[in-house]
């Protein structure tokens, strides 16, 4: 089967290669198992998407990437360190190196767009003020923002609010940038322009991407390699193309969005007649 | 139902009064590198304090019309009205002014820091500045909480002086005690015992809603919902705290 065969083909990478390794990774949330043995890489360099139907935990993954919850059992590799018995000091060292793309941007509601993405310059380094506004106004330029450096969050449209997010991301310059499902609720128009971003990110800067989204189709024309998330473990893995000729009946309905397959349309219940009569003799 | 048994609302309780006491720690040693920023926390003043003044004044004016007039007419039945200024000045200072203030302050100034943060958490803002590597406690939640904390006195101060002015209002203007002997008795009987016990009681009503409204916010529970509330657990446990924080203060002051 694909999944088994690529999944294997992935972790012949040379080490210093492999950015985040996750091994075997258990975790739950509110009693409920989100994670059972999850194992995958993202390479350096690489766009890698994370698929899978929503409430999966693909959410759930980049926070334990960011170290932000600690994993059941199994281990986290990140830059080659291992995530477990992190101190808050390392974790906050090991966050400088990423930077993160919120689903609505998550900008600082009470600032304008330059300093949005001033903040963490400003935070970090005691850059002089001109130096901080070449930074700035460099990052909104390769966004295309440069124009709406005065507007408050609240006059962004959602599409413009996202790529502001994304060059607060980028202005420390980070290795690997994460996005959390970067296609929700855009039009037409403002998807181009993210997927545009993601591929020059990463080709122009080199940054490593991890994609989170359910958006098969935006995401196969961008990613090198893809994993698909299914009841808590890779249900499958390799480059999107391998993905569509996955001989899986459930891969093959995830990624051509089909209503038949092992996924059933309706939600269990009991037999439908049985019940209707039961109403009707109530 | 489980959660019905007594036992469990006690270990709730507990429960609570721990994460606030861990969660004041943690935002202690915060406040340290927060005041080296004094920008965020003259913002934070304005905010809290400045932008509560209206409310404060006005009600400190009712108030002390409203004690002019009581405590006229109380007084007349003793035939001792010109010992309305004591009883004015002494009522506000050790009393009305500190609860008032912390009352009104929950309700103005503790609901828009609750919800607020609240907010903040619920648009991903604090979960990004803890990628971006900057801690939330320090750069949002310290800033507020010491804002709320040195708001509070100064709005109390502003409180007893406008609602002396009020008792003196009614009591001086409209009933007829003689200016002189209202003002010379308040001088004269008000010293700085009295004046301390306001201080104290306002510092720790300031501490003690401060803490619950950012609290209340930073644990809020991440949707519309819950943010609302926690903007209502903030009013009903600052109210509620302030009144038995002041039977506290005033027998220790006695």
């Amino acid at each position: 089967m694909t999944s088994t065969a690529s999944a294997r083909a992935t972790s012949t990478a040379p080490a210093g290669d492999v950015v985040v390794a996750v091994r075997d990774v258990h975790y739950a949330a509110g009693g409920r198992p989100i994670f059972a043995g999850l194992d995958l890489e993202v390479r350096r360099g690489r766009i890698t998407a994370i698929m899978g139907p929503s409430g999966t935990g693909k959410t759930t993954l980049l926070r334990l990437i960011t170290a932000q919850v600690p994993p059941a059992r199994g281990q986290l590799t990140v830059f080659g360190q291992d995530l477990a018995g992190f101190g808050r000091g390392e974790v906050y060292a090991l966050r400088r190196r990423m930077g993160m793309l919120f689903q609505n941007g998550a900008l600082l509601t009470d600032m304008d767009v330059f300093e949005n993405v001033a903040f963490p310059v400003r935070e970090h380094t005691d850059l002089p003020e001109p130096l901080v506004r070449l930074l700035v106004l460099t990052k909104l330029q390769a966004v295309g923002l440069r124009g709406a450096a005065h507007l408050m969050p609240s006059e962004l449209s959602g599409g413009m609010a996202r790529r502001v997010a994304l060059a607060r991301a980028i202005v420390m310059d980070p290795e690997v940038l994460l996005y959390d499902e970067p296609f929700v609720g855009l039009d037409p128009i403002s998807l181009g322009f993210i997927l545009r971003l993601i591929k020059h990110m990463n080709q122009a800067l080199g940054i490593t991407s991890v994609v989170v989204s359910h958006d098969v189709q935006e995401l196969a024309t961008i990613a090198d390699d893809s994993y698909l998330i299914s009841e808590g473990r890779v249900a499958a893995a390799g480059t999107p193309a391998q993905l569509r000729a996955s001989d899986s009946a459930a891969v093959r309905q995830f990624m051509t969005g089909s209503a038949e397959g092992p996924v059933p349309f309706h939600y269990p219940a009991p037999d439908y007649a049985t019940q209707l009569l039961e109403a009707d003799a109530r | 139902m489980n959660s019905r048994r007594p036992g469990s609302y006690l270990l709730g309780g507990v429960r609570r009064l721990g994460s606030v006491t861990i969660f004041l720690v943690q935002l202690l040693i915060q406040c340290v590198p927060a005041l080296a920023r004094p920008r965020l926390l003259v913002m934070q003043i304005y905010n809290t304090g400045a932008r509560s003044l209206i409310i404060i004044m006005l009600s400190g004016l009712f108030v002390g019309m409203v004690l002019g007039l009581q405590g006229y007419d109380l007084l007349r039945r003793f035939g001792s009205e010109e010992a309305l200024g004591i009883a004015a000045a002494l009522g506000l200072l050790r009393e009305l002014a500190p609860v008032i203030t912390a009352l009104l302050f929950a309700g103005r100034a503790g609901t828009a820091l609750t919800s607020e943060i609240g907010l903040m958490r619920a648009t991903d803002q604090l979960t990004a500045m803890e990628i971006m590597a900057v801690d939330p406690l320090r750069y949002v939640v310290a800033p507020r909480f010491l804002g709320g904390v040195i708001a509070m006195p100064l709005l109390t101060a502003i409180f007893s002086v406008i609602g002396l002015y009020g008792a003196q209002l009614v009591g001086v203007q409209l009933m007829g005690v003689d200016r002189g002997v209202f003002w010379s008795q308040t001088q004269g009987s008000v010293d700085l015992h009295d004046v301390n016990e306001g201080l104290v009681k306002s510092i720790v009503f300031g501490i003690a809603c401060s803490l619950i409204a950012v609290h209340e916010g930073y644990h809020a529970e991440p949707t519309a919902e819950g943010v609302g509330l926690a903007t209502t657990r903030t009013v009903v446990a600052s109210s509620v705290l302030t009144l038995l924080l002041d039977y506290v203060l005033t027998a220790a002051f006695l």
